[in-house]
C-alpha cells in the first residue's frame, strides 16, 4: 500500500513502540505534523526545541525506552544540538527527527535550511538525510536499533520536505531487519580473558568496585550486588551510577570523585584491585591522572571498546556486556571476605560525620544540604529527582539517597544548565505514576523555565524545588577557592520565582529557614498540581568535599570542621581539627 | 610513530567526513589518506596514516569501529605489509638535460608519462622515502610541479576473510567465496 512519507513516518514510529514524542512545528516539517492528527501518538508541545531533547532525554532515562524528539529545519534543528550532545555524552537513547528543506533547494542556503546531518555529526551515534520517501521506512527501523544497542545514544533523521509528501509503497513486514549496528557487536568473551579476570579477583587483597552507568544500561544492578556480596567487596558508584546500585546496601560507600566523600576517594587511592563495571574513569572521578589509584590493578568492563585504556591504563580491558560478563563469572567467583579492607575503609571515614552539616544544630539559617536531605527524608527516598547542574547537584548526590534504579535523572558528562526542568517533564511523562521533583538553581532554572508553561499545558504533577542562593553558586565556589573570591559575574539576579511560577498557573511557596522548609516539601506533595519552592538558602555556602581540578584524588579540600563542637570531639577522638 | 590503518566502509554520501571528522575531534593527525573502491561492490576501501603512540592507534580503530558505516578495520604496523605511494612529477626538461633527468628517474624506476616541448611528466611508485628522494635527486634540474598521493596498503600473506569481529568464522563465508 502507498503511503506518505509523513504516513510512514508515524507508522514507523509506532512500530518501534513509541507513544509520546516531543517537539516543535515549523515550515519543513508541516506534512509531518499535519499527518500526525491520524495517528494515536501523543505530542508534547514544548516552548523551546532544546526543552523538548532533554525531555525525551528524561523520558529515555526514567523509562528506559527510545526517547522521541521532532522539530523542524534551521533554528528548529540547531536548538536541538545542546540536547543532543547531552544525551551522547550520557549514553541516552534517542532519536530525533527534523525537518529539511525540499530536496531540490539543498545546498542553496533556502529559507531555514541547515545542513543539519553536518552540525550534528560530532553530537550524534549516527544521522541521516532522508530525501526519498522510499528511504525512509529502513532508515527509521535502523536508527531505533542503532540509538538502543550496544552503548545507546541519540540518532538523527533528516527528512525533506518532499520526502514527507512523496508516496511510496512500504512492507514493512517483507523488508529484513537491519543489521549493520552489529557489525562490531561486542565479541563473546573469551574463556582466557574470564580465566585472568577471576585472577585478578583472587587476588585481590583490597578490591573496590566503581560502579557506574552501565550498570543500569546493562540491566546490571543485581548481578553487581551478588557479586559484591559473594566477593565481599565494597563499591563506590560515579553521579551517574546513583541509583543503579542502592544507596542503602551496606557495601555501598558512596560517590566517589571531585565531591565524593574523602575516604571513598582515599579507598580508591588505597585499593589493589580496580573493578571498573561500565564506568569510563572520567577527569572528573579520576582528579590528577599521574597519582590516581597507583596501588591498584585494574580491571575494566564497558560495552564501548573505545574507552578501554582511553583515560586510565588498564591490566585487564573487556569490551562487553557488563552483566553477561558478571554472569558468566558468577559460578566460578571464590567466595571471599575482605574484613580488614572494610575495617581499613571504616577507619578512614574518621571525623567525616562529625564535620557532615547533617550533624550540625540548627544555627536559624537555611543550607541547601539541609534543604536536600529534608526532601529525601520526607518522600521516603522514592522520589524520581531531577537536578540541574551546580552545587545543588552534588548536594543532591551526596544527600538524596537513592535506592531505586533510574531514580536520579541528571546531566552528568555534558554538565547542562537547563536540563532539570524539561528532563523532569519527560521523566513524568514515562512514569506518571512516580513523585517527580525537580532540583534546580536560580541560575540554571532560568534558562528553560518557559518549559512551566509545558508543564501547566499537560497537566503534569512536577514538584520544582529552586535552591536559590543569588549567585551561579559552583562557578562562584571556584571563584573563592582559586581566583582570590573575583566574582566575575557570577552575581545574578533572578525574578521572584513564586510570581513566576503563579503567572503560569502553578502553586509557588518559599521558605527561608528550615522549619518552612519543610513544610512547604509537605505542602507541595498534598498540592494536586505542579508546585515550585524558592527555597532561599545560605550564600556563599561551598560543596565540601571538593578535589581541586587537576589535584590528586586524595588531595581534598575537605568540610571545614564546626567550630562549636570541635572541642568536644577532639577531646573524645583526638582528631585534628587544622586538617583541611 | 605513524600508524596505518586500513578501513573497509560502506560506499556513501558523506562516509569519508564521518570518518575524518572524527579522527579529527579524537585530536589525532592524519598523515596520508587514501580512499577508493574496495573488492566488494558498495564498499571503499581507505588507508591512513596517523601520527601516533600504539595505544593512540588502538584507540582510533576502536573509535572508527563504532561507525555504522564502517565494515572492519585492520592496524597494518601490527603485521606484515606492503605499503606504497604513487608520485607524479613535472620536471622542467629542455632538450639540453632531458636525457640527464631521464636517467635520474629511471635509477628510481620512474616511468615517463608526458613529453612536453621543454618538460617530462614522470610517474614513480614506492615508498614515501624513495619517492622523497626522487623529488630531491630531480629539484636541481627544476621540480614544476608534485602530487602524491597517500599510502595504499595490504596486509603481506593469507587474504583475510571479511569477518566482522567477534562473529564465528564459519557463519560468514571467505570472501573470495562470496564474490
Amino acid at each position: 500500500m502507498k503511503r506518505t512519507g509523513a504516513q510512514i513516518l508515524w507508522e514507523g514510529l509506532l512500530r518501534e513502540g513509541v507513544e509520546v514524542v516531543f517537539g516543535y512545528p515549523g515550515g519543513a516539517i508541516l506534512p509531518a505534523y499535519d499527518a500526525l492528527l491520524d495517528f494515536p501518538i501523543r505530542h508534547v508541545l514544548v516552548r523551546h526545541e532544546q526543552g523538548a531533547c532533554h525531555m525525551a532525554d528524561g523520558y529515555a532515562r526514567a523509562s528506559g525506552r527510545v526517547g522521541v524528539v521532532i522539530a523542524t529545519s534551521g533554528p528548529g534543528a540547531t536548538n536541538l544540538v545542546t540536547g543532543l550532545a547531552n544525551a551522547m555524552m550520557d549514553s541516552v537513547p534517542l532519536v530525533a527527527i527534523t525537518g529539511q528543506v525540499g530536496s531540490r533547494l539543498l545546498g542553496s542556503d533556502a529559507f531555514q535550511e541547515v545542513d543539519v546531518t553536518g552540525v550534528t555529526l560530532p553530537v550524534t551515534k549516527h544521522n541521516y538525510l532522508v530525501t526519498r520517501a522510499a528511504d525512509l521506512a529502513p532508515v527509521l527501523r535502523e536508527a531505533f536499533a542503532v540509538a538502543r544497542s550496544g552503548r545507546p545514544g541519540p540518532v538523527l533523521v533528516d527528512l525533506t520536505k518532499d520526502a514527507q509528501q512523496a508516496e511510496a509503497e512500504v512492507d514493512w513486514d517483507a523488508a529484513p531487519p537491519p543489521t549493520r549496528h552489529l557489525r562490531h557487536g561486542p565479541p563473546p568473551f573469551a574463556d582466557g580473558d574470564l580465566r585472568k579476570a577471576l585472577d585478578l579477583i583472587g587476588a585481590a587483597e583490597r578490591p573496590l568496585i566503581l560502579a557506574g552507568h552501565g550498570i543500569e544500561l546493562s540491566g546490571a544492578g543485581r548481578a553487581v550486588l551478588a557479586f559484591a556480596e559473594g566477593t565481599g567487596t565494597p563499591f563506590a558508584t560515579t553521579l551517574l551510577g546513583i541509583g543503579a546500585v542502592p544507596a542503602r546496601h551496606p557495601l555501598n560507600l558512596g560517590m566517589m570523585g571531585m565531591h565524593g566523600e574523602a575516604w571513598v576517594n582515599q579507598a580508591i587511592q588505597e585499593a589493589d584491585l580496580l573493578l571498573a563495571f561500565g564506568m569510563r574513569f572520567d577527569d572528573r572521578v579520576t582528579g590528577n591522572l599521574a597519582t590516581y589509584a597507583r596501588n591498584a590493578r585494574k580491571l575494566h568492563v564497558d560495552i564501548d571498546a573505545a574507552e578501554l585504556g582511553k583515560n586510565v591504563s588498564v591490566d585487564l580491558g573487556l569490551q562487553g556486556d557488563l552483566r553477561a560478563f558478571l554472569e558468566a563469572i558468577q559460578p566460578r567467583l571464590e567466595t571471599r571476605d575482605h574484613g580488614p579492607w572494610l575495617q581499613r575503609i571504616h577507619e578512614l571515614k574518621g571525623d567525616a560525620a562529625v564535620r557532615d552539616i547533617q550533624s550540625l544544630p540548627d544555627d536559624g539559617h537555611l543550607y541547601a544540604a539541609h534543604v536536600l536531605h529534608d526532601l529525601w527524608t520526607i518522600t521516603g527516598g522514592e522520589a524520581t529527582v531531577v537536578t540541574d547542574v551546580g552545587q545543588h547537584q552534588m548536594w543532591e548526590a551526596q544527600y538524596y539517597r537513592h535506592d531505586r534504579s533510574r531514580s536520579l535523572i541528571t546531566s552528568g558528562g555534558l554538565g547542562t544548565m537547563g536540563f532539570a526542568l524539561p528532563a523532569a517533564l519527560g521523566a513524568k511523562v514515562a512514569t506518571p505514576d512516580s513523585e517527580v521533583w525537580v532540583v534546580a538553581g536560580d541560575g540554571g532554572f532560568q534558562m528553560t523555565s518557559c518549559e512551566l508553561m509545558t508543564l501547566v499545558q499537560e497537566g503534569l504533577k512536577v514538584n520544582i524545588a529552586v535552591i536559590n542562593n543569588g549567585y551561579l553558586g559552583m562557578v562562584r565556589q571556584w571563584q573563592e577557592f582559586f581566583y582570590e573570591r573575583r566574582y566575575s559575574a557570577t552575581p545574578l539576579l533572578s525574578p521572584d520565582f513564586v510570581k513566576l511560577a503563579e503567572a503560569y498557573g502553578l502553586k509557588a511557596l518559599r521558605a527561608s529557614t528550615r522549619n518552612e522548609a519543610r513544610d512547604a516539601i509537605r505542602a507541595a506533595r498534598e498540592h494536586p498540581g505542579p508546585c515550585l519552592i524558592d527555597f532561599r538558602v545560605e550564600q556563599e555556602d561551598s560543596v565540601f568535599p571538593m578535589v581541586p581540578a587537576g589535584a590528586a584524588l586524595d588531595a581534598m579540600i575537605r568540610r571545614p570542621f564546626p567550630p562549636t563542637i570541635a572541642a568536644s570531639v577532639l577531646a573524645e577522638t583526638g582528631a585534628d581539627s587544622s586538617s583541611t | 610513530m605513524p600508524h596505518i590503518l586500513v578501513a573497509t566502509l560502506d560506499d556513501e554520501p558523506g562516509v569519508l567526513n564521518r570518518v575524518v571528522s572524527l579522527i579529527r575531534r579524537r585530536a589525532f593527525n592524519i598523515q596520508a589518506l587514501t580512499v577508493g573502491p574496495a573488492e566488494a561492490p558498495g564498499t571503499s576501501r581507505m588507508t591512513l596514516v596517523v601520527e601516533s603512540d600504539e595505544g593512540g592507534a588502538k584507540r582510533v580503530a576502536a573509535h572508527l569501529e563504532k561507525l555504522l558505516n564502517v565494515l572492519k578495520v585492520e592496524l597494518l604496523t601490527e603485521k606484515p605489509s606492503v605499503v606504497r605511494y604513487l608520485a607524479l612529477l613535472r620536471i622542467s626538461a629542455p632538450v639540453a638535460i632531458r636525457s640527464q633527468v631521464l636517467l635520474v628517474g629511471s635509477a628510481f624506476r620512474a616511468q615517463v608519462v608526458d613529453v612536453a616541448d621543454d618538460s617530462v611528466v614522470l610517474e614513480c611508485s614506492g615508498s614515501a622515502e624513495k619517492l622523497a628522494a626522487l623529488a630531491e635527486a630531480l629539484r636541481p634540474y627544476g621540480l614544476l610541479e608534485l602530487s602524491r598521493t597517500g599510502a595504499l596498503a595490504m596486509a603481506r600473506g593469507a587474504a583475510p576473510a571479511l569477518v566482522p569481529k567477534g562473529r564465528a568464522e564459519e557463519t560468514y563465508p571467505p570472501l573470495a567465496m562470496s564474490v
